[in-house]
């Protein structure tokens, strides 16, 4: 091959690399391992790990621990999937591209939306980009977004639109766990961009989205629900109270908790915004023989095309976890999504009844919730976490730690996957444990 | 025989379920009684109705429709489409990393902690840098991570007003999304007569105003720029940093290192440069790496070690916050990981010079029937122009695009970067063999003798793929971009 390209060494090829800037030793990292080897290794880094498979999870918080039902793995491993890329050759990724027109389809049809894209990094993200399309919008730099929305996602809207702006005003959460109307009507001006609430929220709280919708509209302002996309399974869907986007962290259907990602943040909004919208999306539409066939369409809103005039920098989605959530609601179907949000519902509140009568534990909320609560403890979370751990039960998250304000706060999540038989082992622990 | 199929909607029969939920056993009550107030769903989300076999076959088939580096070659250029050795896999699906809950208590998450806390640490090595940040998702999440760096830490020092970003013409296009979605204006620079930045160019943009340059190095040309020291030293001379972009990594990536040539930021695509699979578009990984004075504003949370435990430090008063929820794509971390204890310095450096040295013979090999513009050794891809094809007989870089999907092969990046006319990006990578490359000369030699034989075979390509070329502009000018139910 050198001599081919008329090279006498590798060294020859590397010529242009500046003397000074050459790194002239080995770079200092482990020994090269072999296969064996690294199953051995990296099996002794995962196996000290409380995973799911192994605790009982009563833990939330923005990840939850839903059943994958087992065809998800088996179709996402396919190396056709997984090892292709954006689909810019659309004869030869009509895989990826029907499958991605498959998702948005569906993730409209349960957020009650007209379009969706094809999808983005996480929820966090997803809320921060609807700000963006917000506040090129209505070309307005004013936020306002529920204290009760997770911690991360208001970090991450804050980060993100720092360079651009915008300001955020937070509406804090009343004594129900759900966002301060009136707080929230003074705040929303008509310089306002956008509102945006969870649905339901950080604690587990179904917000009153009619009524958010009314303030936002009042004013002109753009409402966005940040929605749990399980619990649209049996809620009404946030298009039909008045939301014009609705964006939501989509690891719920059918995507491994994984530390905390890879997720997919899932972005759908009315039709009207359709053209400024992030990220890619897939169309309909035909091919030279006349075949129905699919593309990435509306690219002249995108960063190769549009450069610094872009609507965002996004060139990926997470395709791999759009194509686990569109075989998840293709096995769940019209049926499943409405059973396993509602399993979810009645175990959590089995579960949060039992709770709520042991000594105590004193409900922090009075609010209608979906699949997670909150309560005061009588010993420090941290404590009680530790001890559930001990007989290998993963619950009590401190929400303390990312709330300060709600200090000696624990918060519990309960999906369809928990048997009844496991709730009443966490109340007895919790009571054992909290003596 | 490949087949279209149909919608997995239009495979619904009412009444048929995929599903398997355990019994609900615990007593039930109205949902009404237990949500107060709470309007419910009155018609239930059309959902398909389908079995699993349904669902197994519907998406086995639609799998076969792809192009993928597990079937062949995929010379995406900029992009670094190299085999995705299968124990990183194994390895991210491993119960203990993929079943974790992100809010386990971190004596339940030592092993998970430590290698990220390690990956970390590689990854300083590998750059040059003294601390690095995981939370990124992919590329373009970290250029702007990166801006979003550089300008809090002008802000701490008094520098605030400097919102100029510097980015040579032949750049990605993220680079200048990046700036402005962080409030910056840019300023194009053009390249030389060999490709690299013209220093004339640049020295007539550095004014006080400067944030930053970002580069992509070897840039998009696939040339390493031999004035890396000399442009350094006049960006930060400016009061400047410097931002690199890793896009490009695979072409030097032990030979030198970013935080060497005078880089103060960078990202790295772990999907490209660290052998994660790209996933049909996602997820990636785009870890930040920062020179010491720009440590303090990394964002929350870093993986660290206090001699005795791995933890999450949060307690980082100056961080720019956070710019995804827990703390990246730790799936993805997991699969890098694995690659660089598998690969070792000796290894990785050995991939570089395998794909540099596979890019330089099909570069050699290929100028010999199509227009090469920068005619010196490339690094890790290189650029043609389809010039000769389209003088010759108006055959464009799309048609031989469009003609190698005929040959079971992907194209290269097409009409990227900007400033060569007709471009096609290729980018080979160390993973394939000289039979791949010689096949694929082989076709585009073919493909060339078609563009002034028979040149209508080649605009009306591609002939034998499950779909011809697709209308776009109808796409465009009417959106369908979602399936209703009819009625």
């Amino acid at each position: 091959m050198l001599a081919a390209i008329g090279a006498k060494s590798i060294e020859e090829l590397f010529a242009d690399i500046a003397e000074s800037t050459r790194l002239n030793r080995a770079l200092d990292l482990p020994a090269p391992m072999s296969e064996s080897e690294l199953r051995r290794y990296i099996g002794s880094l995962a196996a000290g790990n409380w995973h799911v498979g192994d605790y009982t999870c009563f833990m939330g918080g923005g990840a939850y621990d839903h059943y994958i039902p087992a065809a998800i793995k088996h179709v996402f491993s396919r190396g056709e999937f997984y090892t292709a890329y954006t689909p810019y050759q659309p004869e030869v990724s009509q895989g990826t591209l029907q499958s991605i027109y498959e998702y948005q389809t569906m993730i409209a049809e349960l957020t009650g939306m007209d379009v969706s894209n094809a999808s983005m990094y996480d929820g966090a993200t997803s809320t921060a980009e609807a700000i963006v399309l917000s506040v090129i919008t209505n070309k307005r730099t004013h936020v306002v977004m529920s204290h009760g929305l997770h911690p991360d996602i208001r970090s991450v809207c804050g980060t993100y639109t720092h360079g651009q702006g915008v300001t955020i005003d937070e509406a804090p959460v009343t004594a129900e766990g759900t966002t301060d109307l009136e707080k929230l009507a003074e705040l929303v001006t008509d310089k306002t961009s956008c509102v945006i609430v969870g649905y339901p929220n950080f604690f587990g709280t179904i917000e009153q989205l009619a009524e958010i919708a009314k303030i936002a509209q009042a004013k002109g302002a753009i409402f966005v629900v940040h929605a749990h996309p399980i619990a649209l399974g049996i809620l009404k869907p946030p298009g039909e109270l008045g939301a014009e986007i609705v964006v939501g962290e989509g690891q719920p259907l059918g995507v491994p908790l994984s530390f905390g990602g890879p997720y997919l943040g899932y972005f759908a909004c009315l039709e009207k915004f359709q053209r400024r919208i992030a990220g890619r999306l897939s169309g309909m539409t035909t091919d030279t023989r006349g075949q129905r066939a699919f593309v990435l369409t509306l690219a002249t809103r995108e960063q190769h095309i549009r450069r610094e005039k872009a609507t965002s920098n996004i060139c990926s989605n997470q395709a791999l976890c759009a194509l686990m959530a569109c075989v998840y609601m293709s096995l769940m179907g019209k049926e499943g999504i409405r059973e396993v949000a509602n399993q979810c519902l009645q175990k959590a509140h089995y579960a949060q009844k039992q709770i709520a009568a042991l000594p105590g534990f004193e409900p922090v909320f009075t609010g209608p919730f979906f699949n997670e609560f909150a309560f005061r403890t009588p010993k420090p979370p941290a404590m009680i976490q530790a001890a559930l751990a001990e007989r290998k039960i993963l619950g009590a998250l401190d929400v303390g730690r990312l709330y300060p304000e709600y200090q000696g706060v624990a918060s519990f999540a309960v999906t369809e996957k928990r048997t009844k038989a496991e709730i009443d082992d966490l109340v007895a622990a919790l009571e054992v444990v909290s003596k | 025989m490949k087949r279209l199929e149909p919608l997995i909607f239009e495979l619904s029969s009412s009444g048929r379920t995929g599903y398997s939920l355990p019994a609900l056993d615990v007593p039930e009550t109205e949902q009404a009684a237990l949500l107060p107030g709470v309007e419910l769903r009155d018609k239930p989300a059309e959902l398909p109705e389908v079995s699993e076999v349904d669902v197994i076959r519907h998406f086995t088939r639609l799998s076969q429709l792809n192009h993928g580096v597990d079937i062949d070659f995929y010379p995406l250029g900029s992009c670094t489409m190299k085999y995705n050795p299968k124990i990183n896999e194994d390895m991210a699906g491993l119960d203990g990393f993929a079943h974790l809950h992100p809010y386990v208590p971190e004596e339940g998450a030592q092993g998970m902690l430590r290698l990220m806390y390690e990956l970390q640490n590689q990854l300083c090595e590998i750059a040059g840098m003294d601390a690095f940040t995981l939370e990124p998702a992919a590329g373009a999440h970290g250029e702007f991570t990166g801006i979003a760096l550089i300008r809090a830490y002008q802000a701490s020092i008094g520098q605030g007003h400097r919102n100029v970003v510097i980015i040579p013409d032949s750049a990605h296009g993220t680079n200048p999304a990046t700036a402005s979605m962080y409030g910056c204006t840019t300023v194009e620079v053009k390249s030389d007569h060999r490709g690299g930045i013209d220093l004339e160019a640049l020295r007539a943009a550095l004014d006080d105003n400067v944030c930053a340059l970002m580069l992509t190095n070897p840039n998009t040309l696939g040339l390493a720029d031999e004035n890396i020291h000399v442009i350094a030293k006049m960006v930060h001379d400016a009061g400047g940093l410097l931002y690199y972009d890793g896009a490009n990594a695979n072409g030097t990536l032990g030979w030198t290192r970013p935080g060497d040539m005078g880089f103060d930021v960078l990202h790295f695509n772990l999907h490209k440069t660290f052998a994660t699979p790209h996933g049909g578009g996602g997820p990636g990984s785009g870890p930040v790496g920062v020179k010491k004075r720009l440590v303090p504003f990394l964002p929350v949370p870093t993986a660290e070690f206090d001699g005795k435990r791995y933890y999450l430090n949060y307690d980082r008063p100056q961080a720019i916050g956070k710019l995804k929820s827990f703390f990246g794509n730790v799936g993805t971390f997991i699969k890098a990981y694995t690659y660089i204890l598998e690969m070792g310095a000796e290894g990785l450096k050995r991939a570089t010079e395998d794909a540099v040295l596979n890019a330089n013979y099909l570069m050699a090999e290929l100028k010999k029937y199509y227009l090469l513009p920068y005619d010196r050794y490339c690094k890790h891809e290189f650029v043609l122009s389809g010039n000769w094809q389209k003088q010759r007989s108006g055959v464009r870089t799309l048609d031989i695009s469009k003609r190698t999907l005929d040959f079971g092969m992907h194209p290269p990046t097409n009409y990227f970067p900007l400033i060569v006319d007709e471009a096609m990006m290729i980018e080979p990578t160390e993973t394939e063999s000289k039979e791949t490359l010689d096949r694929y000369i082989a076709i585009l030699k073919e493909i060339d003798r078609e563009a002034t034989e028979e040149p209508d075979k080649v605009k009306g390509a591609p002939h034998t793929t499950v779909v011809g070329r697709l209308d776009e502009i109808a796409a465009n000018r009417k959106p369908n971009l979602r399936w209703r139910k009819e009625g």
